[in-house]
């Protein structure tokens, strides 16, 4: 005991065997543990969901295998082919629940196949479970064909035959001669495509205007319109040459058909105009199906969906995501960087100046939908409709700006984020030394041209980083877009090559928006799982991506001005 | 302490400074011709809100000369040598009377551009105050803001800025670095360069050396005294040492009072109050 008391390090070895649990409390470890754990659920929590985003994402480009499997109960014998989609087992009650047949079965658990077996048109439906007992035989047929449609999903079957205006042919090679005109049919719908998207969207697009035109002329009491009708019949004429390239282009595309296989012996023909690629999964290299997997992802990436959004790419949803976090940015910035100049330089600072600074910081929590209706409300109905009563007479009743679009969404997610930036300007500006200021002045700058020379260039890091937290906001909002311009489906690009080019007025697709549509709304709901999950991770991308640019050159603004503001 | 004990102690200062201070004007400021006179201080009070931080003061500051103002730490010369760039404006509680007649124009008149005032009374702070640019922006910031000089013509005025500021042999090969890469005594003649470049008739330098370390401080002594030859440069400073060495005029100012405002030789040999003696032998301050 003596010596323990001269010696602290024994002391302290004493009082750990004495105490202790609560020694060891004291210490402060536990808290550091705590701490520790809190942060390492947090990152197992951030990468689980994102891997698993990814994963179940990402997998569904991959071209897997078509089984053939063979099975039989109670109903009869039947074969099936497909790709395997899922694995699970259940439980034995829930098999029996299923109706099925108590005495095939003693273990516990039962397992299951979900098979992707197409064909949706002639032998619905498209996903089916099997039951692993139930599997008589199962092989990979290295004929085995998968296509994949226009409409109807995918179709899986063999090929039995090619035929040109309805007459059989007989090439040497039925595969090489497929992909042949396979391609053929690809140059030629997108050359339809261009004339719909190209020529007769801008022949529609300027008889739109010249109906206005007249409408507004009418407005005023104007009676004569032969120049308006001359050039309305200009370009009908044109509209009717467009019309019959296109027609021309579609009589092309009816001209092949062929007939497959499919896994019940029933023979299926399907016209060729409707497949956009066929592949033969079963005799695939490695390398092979990493080429089609790429070229999947890109399809998803860069087209347009199909068949109410379960099929085909989410292009201009991406586009949509994209175009309107951008213009929020470029509408928020100067908005709020306005705001806190005038908080921080220019308003003298008292209790009113606090007041307002506490409800900028409040602002930040109200909820989105309350923004959304807000917008409805003010911008599009308000602001929205008078703009119509005052310049877009012509088109009423029909609104221009007194329906949802691009422009009120982008305002109304400014709105939202107008606080982040404000509260990260003014922060920027607290930091920026008073001695470069009076340096400035000091020389003979006004106020104003030490603002624009020294203050805001310095404050640009701070004013990014306020838009960096924005734009993680916005392009995650989803709900008060619901209200204010995204929807489900958009007949055209808020961009495209018709004067103005933007066009501020239409309504949009978003990412978010389209999970949402895909999860709930989709008549097909297992087709659309893996999209999902595809269209959730791309979202994550495309956050992840608009982030680390403003990061960056947050981060080379930052390293300039470091030194001054230390 | 009588007539004749203050003489000595005087004179023991001398010995100290004989050295320094040089053969110098003896003549007393106040009694300068207007010609002669820069800056024309008179009667000025300064109120921070209610408190009153400059009392009463007058001052006539001499063309083409060094004054220095020395005094103990908040005494109020920070807040005089700002009066003379209207640098007070910018300090909302700030209330001033009295006058300051630049060159006979009172500084203060409607009419007085504030910008165009500030160019022709440049000033140097305390810390180093180059702005996050390179160099050559430094320099030609304020020729930007004031005149539409073509390129050449821009580089020829920051070029001259620059020898004026006995800098350019420095950093002639690095125009375009960074000025925040400079040393703190580099950085001091880089304001100096930028304040001299927009051609200013005074130049007010407040403690411009209290943050550089002796070498530093050296160098912006040298350059004071080569300055003197073309501007009327008002000093700040803390160290009498300083004061002694660099100045011609030195004006002693007490809790917001002009004490003493004399020639530097008289103020350091035989000043008149008994506050100055007692501050010049470092009795306080
Ligand atoms: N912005 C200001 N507001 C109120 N009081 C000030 C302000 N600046 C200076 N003062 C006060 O005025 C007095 C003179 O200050 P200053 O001129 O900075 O002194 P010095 O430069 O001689 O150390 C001090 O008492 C100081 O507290
Ligand atoms: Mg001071």
């Amino acid at each position: 005991m003596e010596t323990s008391e001269k010696l602290p390090q024994d002391f302290g070895a004493f009082h750990r065997q004495q105490l202790g649990i609560g020694l060891w409390f004291k210490s402060g470890d536990p808290w550091i543990w705590l701490t520790a754990t809190a942060v390492g659920a947090c990152i197992v929590a951030v990468l689980g969901l994102l891997g698993l985003i990814a994963v179940k994402g990402l997998s569904h480009f991959w071209p897997s295998d078509v089984v053939t499997i063979n099975y039989a109960n109670d109903f009869g014998e039947f074969r099936i082919a497909g790709e395997i989609v899922q694995r699970e087992s259940i439980g034995r009650n829930q098999y029996l629940e299923a109706g099925s047949n108590s005495t095939a079965i003693e273990t516990d658990q039962v397992e299951r196949w979900m098979i992707k077996s197409g064909n949706r048109r002639i032998n619905a439906p498209d996903f089916r479970w099997v039951y692993k007992h139930e599997i008589v035989q199962q092989l990979k047929a290295t004929d085995m064909l998968v296509f994949e449609r226009s409409e109807w999903g995918n179709a899986y079957g063999t090929l039995v035959g090619i035929k040109e205006h309805g007459q059989s042919i007989e090439p040497d090679n039925p595969w090489i001669e497929l992909q042949k005109r396979i391609d053929r049919v690809t140059d030629l719908r997108d050359e339809a495509r261009r004339i719909q998207k190209g020529a007769i969207n801008r022949i529609n697009y300027k008889l739109e205007k010249l109906r206005l035109e007249k409408r507004k002329r009418e407005l005023k009491g104007e009676l004569d319109f032969t120049d308006i009708e001359i050039e309305r019949d200009r370009l009908n004429a044109e509209y009717l040459v467009e019309e019959q390239r296109l027609r021309d282009i579609i009589t092309q595309l009816e001209r092949d058909e062929i007939e497959i296989r499919i896994a019940d012996g029933r023979i299926s023909t399907i016209a060729l105009r409707n497949i956009i690629r066929a592949w033969l999964p079963n005799e695939m290299s490695f390398w092979q199906k990493l080429g089609h997997y790429f070229s999947s992802i890109w399809i998803f990436l860069s087209q347009e969906s199909r068949e109410a959004n379960t099929e085909g790419g989410v292009f201009p949803a991406l586009f949509g995501t994209v175009l309107m976090v951008l213009l929020m940015s470029v509408l928020v910035t100067p908005f709020g960087v306005i705001a806190a100049l005038y908080l921080r330089e220019y308003a003298k600072q008292g209790p009113f100046v606090q007041l307002i600074r506490i409800a900028v910081n409040n602002l930040a929590g109200v909820p989105s939908i309350v923004y959304g209706v807000f917008g409805l409300g003010f911008f599009i109905y308000l602001v929205g409709g008078s703009l119509d009563d005052l310049f877009f007479q012509a088109a009423q009743p029909a609104p221009t700006f007194g329906t949802p679009g691009l422009m009120w969404a982008s305002l109304t997610l400014a709105l939202l984020t107008v606080p982040v930036v404000i509260v990260s300007t003014e922060e920027g500006l607290t930091r920026i030394p008073s001695e470069l200021r009076e340096g400035s002045l000091a020389l003979g700058a006004t106020k104003a041209e030490t603002m624009f020379k020294i203050i805001l260039p310095m404050a640009s890091p701070s004013i990014l980083t306020g838009v960096i937290l924005a734009i993680a906001r916005a392009a995650g909002e989803v709900a008060p877009l619901m209200l204010v311009g995204v929807v489900k489906l958009a007949p055209t690009l808020p961009i495209d090559g018709n004067f103005p080019f933007l066009h501020l007025d239409r309504k949009f697709m978003h990412l978010g928006f389209h999970i949402y549509d895909l999860g709930f709304q989709s008549p097909n709901v297992d087709a659309a799982r893996p999209l999902v999950f595809a269209t959730a991770f791309l979202l994550v991308l495309i956050i992840v991506a608009l982030n680390l640019t403003a990061i960056t050159l947050r981060n080379r603004l930052e390293a300039r001005y470091r030194e001054a503001l230390l | 302490m009588n007539e004749n004990e203050r003489s000595t102690d005087a004179s023991a200062r001398v010995k100290l400074d004989s050295t320094l201070v040089g053969s110098r004007e003896s003549v007393s400021p106040n009694q300068l011709p207007e010609s002669e006179t820069c800056l024309h201080v008179q009667d000025l009070s300064l109120y921070y809100g209610d408190k009153i931080a400059l009392k009463d003061i007058s001052m006539r500051i001499p063309r083409k000369r060094v004054t220095a103002l020395i005094g103990p730490s908040g005494c109020g010369k920070s807040t005089l040598i700002r009066c003379f760039n209207r640098m007070n404006d910018l300090i909302d509680s700030v209330n001033i009377e009295g006058r300051i007649e630049l060159n006979g124009l009172e500084i203060h008149d409607k009419e007085v551009d504030v910008s165009q005032l500030r160019r022709r009374v440049g000033m140097v702070f305390q810390r180093p105050n180059p702005f996050p640019k390179t160099i050559y922006e430094n320099v030609a910031y304020g020729l930007r803001l004031s005149e539409k000089l073509p390129k050449s013509e821009l580089d020829d005025r920051v070029e001259w800025g620059l020898k004026s500021a006995a800098l350019w042999d420095e950093v002639q090969d690095r125009l375009n670095d960074s000025a925040l890469g400079l040393s703190g005594g580099q950085q001091q003649r880089l304001v100096i360069a930028r304040a001299v470049a927009v051609k200013p008739s005074v130049l007010l330098l407040d403690e411009p050396a209290s943050a550089l370390d002796p070498i530093s401080t050296l160098k912006i002594e040298e350059l004071i005294a080569q300055l003197k030859a073309d501007y009327t440069i008002v000093i700040v400073t803390h160290n009498m040492q300083q004061a002694a060495r660099v100045s011609d005029y030195t004006g002693f100012l007490y809790l917001g009072e002009m004490i003493e405002f004399d020639s530097t030789v008289t103020i350091f040999t035989n000043p008149t109050e008994q506050k100055t003696e007692d501050y010049i032998t470092g009795r306080y301050g």
